[in-house]
C-alpha cells in the first residue's frame, strides 16, 4: 500500500494529514499489518485534548492492545464513530476511510518534525530488515 | 521455513515461533480453518521425556505415578491422558500428556517454556526408582494437524488406520515415508485432530510440513501460529502454563480435579492437596463473558460490584467462534456462580462481565450422517 505524499508520519506508526489548522490522524498500513485483525477501537470524545507524543486511544487486535499516540497537541474535533462497529476497516483502508480522529492543531509547526512519506518508508524498511536479521 | 511463508515471528519461551501467517489470512482465518476445516501448527517447541523401566518391570510406572497426578496404571499401551506434575505444595510444575508407549515405556509431552525445569524435575524425582529418563526434546518436531478435516488430510500421508485411533489414543505408522512415526489423536484446540512426532532435522521436518500443506490443500488447510493456538485453546478452556496454572496455583483452584486421582495412592503434591481440600478454596477458575464493550486481557484486575478487588484475569481475548469477548479469571467461590456479575478493570474503566459455563466452545459430537457444519465465526 502506498504512503500518501501529503501525509506526515510518526515513529509510532501514526499518520497525520494537515489541512489548515485541522489535522486528520490514523494508523499506517504497516501498523495495521503488524497488529493483525483489528477487533476493537477506543477513541476520545470531541472536546478532549491531545498532547503530542501522548496516548489518545487504543487499537486492539485479537492478540494485543496497542496505544495510539497523538502526532500533535490540540483538541479533538471528531472521532470516527464508524469504527466502533466496524473496526476491521482499519485493516482494509487504514490511510482513508479508517481515519481515527480529527484534531484542531494548537501549533501546526509541530508537524514539521515528523517524517515525510519517503523517510517513513525508509524507516519501516529498516525495521523489516531488523526483523529478518 | 515459516518466515518464507510470510509468518510473523515471536519469541516464546526462548523459541522463535510463528504467531500468525498474514500472507495466508492471519489469525482469524487460521482460527476458522481449525474450527471448520483443518489447520497445521508447528509445535516443535514442546518437549518430550521418555521414562522406561530399568532391569525389573514396573519401575517406569512407579516413577510416573510418583511425579504425575493422574493414574497411569489405567493407561493401556497406545493410550494417553492429560495430567500434571506437582510440587509438594500441590501447585504446578507443568501440565503434561502421558503416553504409554509400551509395557514399561512412557512418554511425557511437556511445555516449551518449562522444558529445562521439567527435565530436571523428572530426573531428580525419579532417582529412587528403577527407571531411565531420556530427554528427547531435541529429537522430535511435533506437528499438530487439527480440525474436522484433520483425519482426511493425514490419511493421505500415512498407512496407519486413523479411524481406529480414538481420542487420546495413538498409534505408530509410516508418515510421508517415515516409518514408525508416533501419531496421537490429541491436540490443544478443542477440535478433533492429530499430533505427529517426526525427526527434528530441518530437512525432514520441513519436508513433512510441506507435504501436510500440500495434502490439505483440497480441504483449505492453513498454516497456523501461536495466536490461533491461544484463541482456540481458550475457547476450549484448556490451561496454559503461567496463566491458568503455575507454581502458585493448586489443582483444585484450577478446576482440574478430574485429572487428579487422589485414590491411586501417594504422589508428589497429594498430601498438600488433601489439606487444601480440607481448608476449602479461596479462589476458583471461572469463565467470563464481557457484558460491556471491552476486551479483558491477561493480568487485568477483577472487582465485585461493591468495588472490592477480588481476582485477576489469567487469559482473555475476543472469541472468534462466539463473537464475544471471553476470559478466564480467578475469583472467590462466592463470586463464581453462573450468572454472577463481576467488574473487569480495562485501562481504568471497570466493565461488567458475567460468569458463564465453560468450556466456552465444545465441538459437536460426530453425527452419523455428514451434517452440514454451520460455523458461527464472523465472516468479516
Amino acid at each position: 500500500m502506498a504512503y500518501p505524499a501529503q501525509y506526515r508520519y510518526t515513529k509510532e506508526h501514526e499518520w497525520v494529514h494537515a489541512q489548515g489548522a485541522t489535522a486528520t490522524v490514523g494508523i499506517t498500513d504497516y501498523a495495521q499489518h503488524e497488529l493483525g485483525d483489528v477487533v476493537f477501537v477506543e477513541l476520545p470524545k470531541p472536546g478532549a485534548k491531545t498532547e503530542a507524543g501522548k496516548s489518545f486511544g487504543t487499537v486492539e487486535s485479537v492478540k494485543a492492545v496497542s496505544e495510539i499516540y497523538a502526532p500533535a497537541s490540540g483538541e479533538v474535533l471528531e472521532a470516527n464513530t464508524v469504527l466502533a462497529d466496524a473496526p476491521e476497516k482499519i485493516n482494509q483502508d487504514p490511510h482513508g476511510a479508517a481515519w481515527l480522529i480529527k484534531i484542531r492543531v494548537a501549533n501546526p509547526a509541530e508537524l514539521n518534525s515528523l517524517m515525510d512519506a519517503a523517510a517513513y518508508e525508509a524507516y519501516i524498511a529498516g525495521k523489516a530488515k531488523d526483523a529478518s536479521a | 521455513m515459516h518466515r518464507r511463508m510470510g509468518a510473523k515471528m515471536v519469541n516464546f519461551g526462548g523459541w522463535d515461533m510463528p504467531v500468525e501467517y498474514p500472507a495466508t489470512g492471519g489469525l482469524l482465518a487460521e482460527h476458522r480453518a481449525v474450527r471448520t476445516g483443518v489447520g497445521v501448527f508447528d509445535v516443535s517447541h514442546m518437549g518430550d521425556i521418555r521414562i522406561r523401566s530399568g532391569r525389573a518391570p514396573g519401575g517406569a510406572l512407579t516413577a510416573v505415578q510418583h511425579i504425575s497426578m493422574n493414574d497411569a496404571s489405567q493407561l493401556a499401551i497406545g493410550q494417553a491422558h492429560y495430567s500434571a506434575m506437582l510440587y509438594p505444595q500441590g501447585t504446578f510444575v507443568d501440565d503434561v500428556i502421558v503416553h504409554r508407549l509400551g509395557e514399561d515405556d512412557y512418554l511425557l509431552v511437556i511445555n516449551a517454556g518449562t522444558r529445562e525445569k521439567d527435565v530436571a524435575w523428572v530426573r531428580q524425582n525419579t532417582l529412587a526408582f528403577d527407571c531411565t529418563v531420556e530427554n528427547l526434546s531435541d529429537d522430535f518436531t511435533q506437528l499438530a494437524i487439527q480440525g474436522p478435516r484433520a483425519e482426511d488430510v493425514l490419511r493421505k500421508l500415512t498407512d496407519a488406520n486413523l479411524t481406529a485411533v480414538r481420542n487420546y489414543w495413538f498409534t505408530h505408522g509410516a508418515v510421508c515415508g517415515l516409518k514408525h512415526t508416533l501419531i496421537a489423536r490429541t491436540g490443544y484446540t478443542g477440535e478433533d485432530g492429530f499430533e505427529i512426532y517426526v525427526p527434528s532435522d530441518a530437512a525432514t521436518s520441513e519436508a513433512v510440513w510441506n507435504r501436510v500443506l500440500e495434502a490439505g490443500k483440497e480441504f483449505g488447510i492453513l498454516p497456523c501460529g501461536l495466536g490461533a493456538r491461544n484463541t482456540l485453546r481458550l475457547e476450549a478452556k484448556m490451561a496454559l502454563y503461567g496463566h491458568e496454572i503455575s507454581d502458585c496455583i493448586n489443582v483444585w483452584e484450577a478446576g482440574l480435579d478430574r485429572f487428579c486421582k487422589i485414590e491411586k495412592g501417594d504422589f508428589l503434591g497429594r498430601a498438600a492437596l488433601l489439606s487444601a481440600k480440607a481448608a476449602g478454596l479461596t479462589r476458583t477458575l471461572v469463565g467470563l463473558e464481557m457484558i460491556e464493550r471491552g476486551i479483558a486481557r491477561d493480568g487485568y484486575r477483577v472487582f465485585d460490584q461493591g468495588g472490592a478487588e477480588i481476582g485477576v484475569v489469567t487469559s482473555g481475548s475476543p472469541s472468534p467462534t462466539l463473537c464475544k469477548n471471553i476470559a478466564l479469571a480467578y475469583v472467590p467461590p462466592a463470586n463464581s456462580a453462573l450468572g454472577s456479575v463481576v467488574l473487569v478493570e480495562v485501562r481504568g474503566q471497570r466493565l461488567k462481565a458475567q460468569v458463564v459455563s465453560t468450556p466456552f466452545y465444545k465441538r459437536a459430537k460426530k453425527a452419523a450422517a455428514p451434517a452440514a457444519v454451520s460455523p458461527v465465526a464472523r465472516t468479516a
